[in-house]
């Protein structure tokens, strides 16, 4: 079954269009930072720029933005377009019916779903950074850390989990949702109000009540920080960026804000790999945990759920 | 009699306040062709997808081939093929290749598949198209690949929800005579949904009338004729040169006549209803007459009537619920 539905994939226009996009942007982005390279390695007073190939991921001109914060927005949309028509429309081709009419268990046809697009996007991504990497090799011919490769490996890690997160939450309105546009407009419209209005919309309803910062003490300060912060991880683009930043960035140290007693002393030195992988896992974890929660909802909808044409 | 392979007990399911399918009773045995008929919406569909464990029944059980529909579906849907009534297939693959991704499903091992899929495509007579997609077929070929689809699994069952919708008579006839030789040849128990008698009529050993949830009767035709209309089941029809006065002054004379129990009068068409065989007393009467006879047609109930019987009161029933909505 997913041996089928890879090849549907595959075979269908709208995934070549999509992977399309994202090898163009990820040569753009090459481009770019390949341009800048020089003088981002050359930068002794960054601490991070010994790490070429994480810099090759992050590097930019500020013409157009590196490829980690582009897939922010384009990993939706690839998990929507491989999900949204995922059940809704073998239901209305009636072939739903066909298939739930064979002894196979209906959760294999939601798994072979999920699965198959997951192999793709895995793929599609592991081939990107290979390539990345091999390229750099090629042009640079410096020697790769085996930290730099870990990174970028938890990097697409992080990046498949993203995709699998929006993946299941189309999957689920495909079931909920009878016709393919309305769930693909729903799901892009959730897309949107996390990209978009979420912040704009947190930041209305922060200024309404919280008090002027003068009168504030620093711990006070900090706790309303922490608590818009922690509104803002609600969305998962933010736990995205979030995770992959501080993955490819490695003298990132925290996330949330810092006093000056904790910085005193810190020598703005990389963090070893295990280190950032602590900082970030909160919200790897919370990126799997919706992603299961999204699939969860889909298979309790899906399993009891009356099959006609 | 041998054990029923389809077993319905107390059947019920509710969709909302609306009872689709109310306490159904039916058994249906090996090697037999049953029609399942009634109007749209009657439950007949919901009755097979229950059958087939696609929705669960409020109340009831339903045993097909030894298991439990609603707690085994899988073990069911082994043993039971399902055509649907709008069967779809992937239309950006030939009709093979989506008759291999069935046998696939269906655990058929690859090296007996190629052979098995040629087979049926054989028996269906849609070998000459089995490289073409299926987005190109008409609905009668779909139909066929349909019926190829449930039987690559080799079913013991085949249950066919509305199998001769939208196909031309001609292909009609010859589906319906593709079930019932593939019934007769492999001993396939084989029930068909269907709102066409003249189908129904043709293939089915029994037929079961289904009508808002209920089966009003089951049994061989001349058992459901019989059963409905007891013994006033001989209608004969005569029709007439002349049209007949409004007060026909031999109409009081025939109704004396023993065994007629109803006349009906339409210009020159007469109609006779009686418990036994009048045919050729009413023609020499009124030649005798004086009238000139031009047409004689003695009625046999088919199913139609049957049909046209049951929904006389399921309709009338309709038609005054509706005047109280007004």
């Amino acid at each position: 079954m997913v041996h089928k539905e890879i090849a549907d994939h595959i075979r269908s226009w709208r995934f070549a269009i999509l992977i399309a996009l994202i090898v163009l942007t990820f040569i753009a982005a090459m481009y770019v930072s390949l341009a800048n390279i020089k003088s981002a390695v050359g930068n002794t007073k960054d601490p991070d720029h010994v790490f070429l190939y994480l810099k090759l991921l992050t590097t930019t001109d500020n013409s157009i933005p590196p490829f980690h914060v582009f897939l922010s927005f384009l990993a939706p949309l690839l998990g929507i377009s491989l999900g949204f028509d995922a059940v809704n429309s073998e239901q209305n081709s009636g072939t739903l019916t066909r298939l739930m009419a064979q002894p196979i268990y209906r959760d294999n046809l939601l798994l072979a779903k999920f699965v198959s697009a997951l192999v793709i996007v895995s793929g599609l991504f592991i081939a990107l950074a290979l390539l990345m990497i091999g390229g750099g090799l090629v042009l640079t011919g410096v020697r790769m850390e085996p930290q730099e490769l870990l990174r970028i490996l938890g990097f697409i890690t992080i990046t498949i989990a993203y995709v699998a997160f929006w993946l299941s939450l189309s999957i689920m309105l495909s079931i909920l949702f009878k016709q393919a546009a309305t769930s693909a407009l729903t799901a892009i419209g959730i897309w949107l109000f996390f990209t978009i209005f979420y912040q704009i919309v947190i930041n209305l309803v922060i200024k309404s009540f919280i008090p002027d910062p003068a009168y504030l003490t620093q711990d006070q300060i900090i706790s309303y920080n922490n608590f818009i912060l922690n509104l803002q991880r609600v969305a998962p683009n933010q736990l995205y960026s979030d995770a992959v930043t501080t993955l490819l960035v490695p003298s990132v140290r925290s996330l949330g804000p810092i006093t000056m007693e904790q910085m005193a002393g810190a020598i703005p030195a990389p963090l070893p790999f295990k280190e950032s992988v602590m900082i970030v896992w909160p919200q790897v974890s919370g990126l799997i945990a919706s992603t299961v929660s999204c699939f969860a909802l889909a298979y309790f909808l899906f399993m009891r759920r009356e099959i006609r044409s | 009699m041998k054990d029923p392979i389809i077993q319905l007990k107390g059947l019920t399911k509710y969709y909302g306040p609306v009872k689709a399918v109310d306490e159904l009773n039916l058994d249906i045995y090996k090697g037999e062709i049953f029609g399942l008929l009634g109007p749209n919406g009657a439950g007949k569909t919901t009755t097979i997808l229950m059958m087939l464990g696609l929705t669960d029944p409020t109340s009831g059980t339903a045993q097909v081939c030894g298991h439990n529909a609603t707690s085994s579906p899988i073990q069911v849907k082994k043993k039971v093929g399902y055509m649907p009534d709008s069967v779809g297939f992937y239309d950006n693959m030939t009709a093979l290749e989506n008759l291999l991704y069935i046998g696939r499903l269906n655990g058929v091992p690859e090296h007996e598949l190629k052979k098995r899929s040629a087979e049926v495509l054989e028996i269906v007579g849609l070998s000459a198209e089995k490289d073409k997609k299926t987005s190109a077929f008409s609905r009668g070929m779909k139909q066929r690949l349909g019926l190829a689809d449930v039987l690559i699994k080799n079913p013991d069952v085949i249950i066919l929800d509305e199998p001769t919708l939208g196909i031309d008579p001609t292909g009609v006839r010859d589906f319906l005579a593709l079930i019932k030789q593939l019934s007769r040849q492999q001993g396939l128990t084989v029930l068909l949904s269907s709102h066409h008698l003249h189908h129904v009529q043709q293939v089915c050993d029994r037929v079961g009338i289904f009508v808002s949830g209920k089966l009003l009767a089951q049994g061989d035709i001349g058992g459901l004729s019989a059963q409905l209309f007891g013994t006033n089941s001989h209608i004969t029809q005569i029709s007439i040169t002349k049209p007949i006065p409004q007060s026909w002054p031999l109409e009081p004379e025939l109704k004396a006549w023993e065994g007629i129990s109803q006349i009906s009068i339409r210009e020159n068409e007469l109609e006779f209803t009686s418990d036994r065989d009048i045919t050729a007393g009413l023609v020499r009467f009124l030649v005798e007459k004086g009238y000139d006879v031009i047409g004689v047609n003695q009625k046999n109930y088919g199913l139609d009537d049957i049909y046209q019987k049951y929904f006389e009161s399921n309709s009338t029933k309709n038609t005054s619920y509706e005047k109280s909505i007004a």
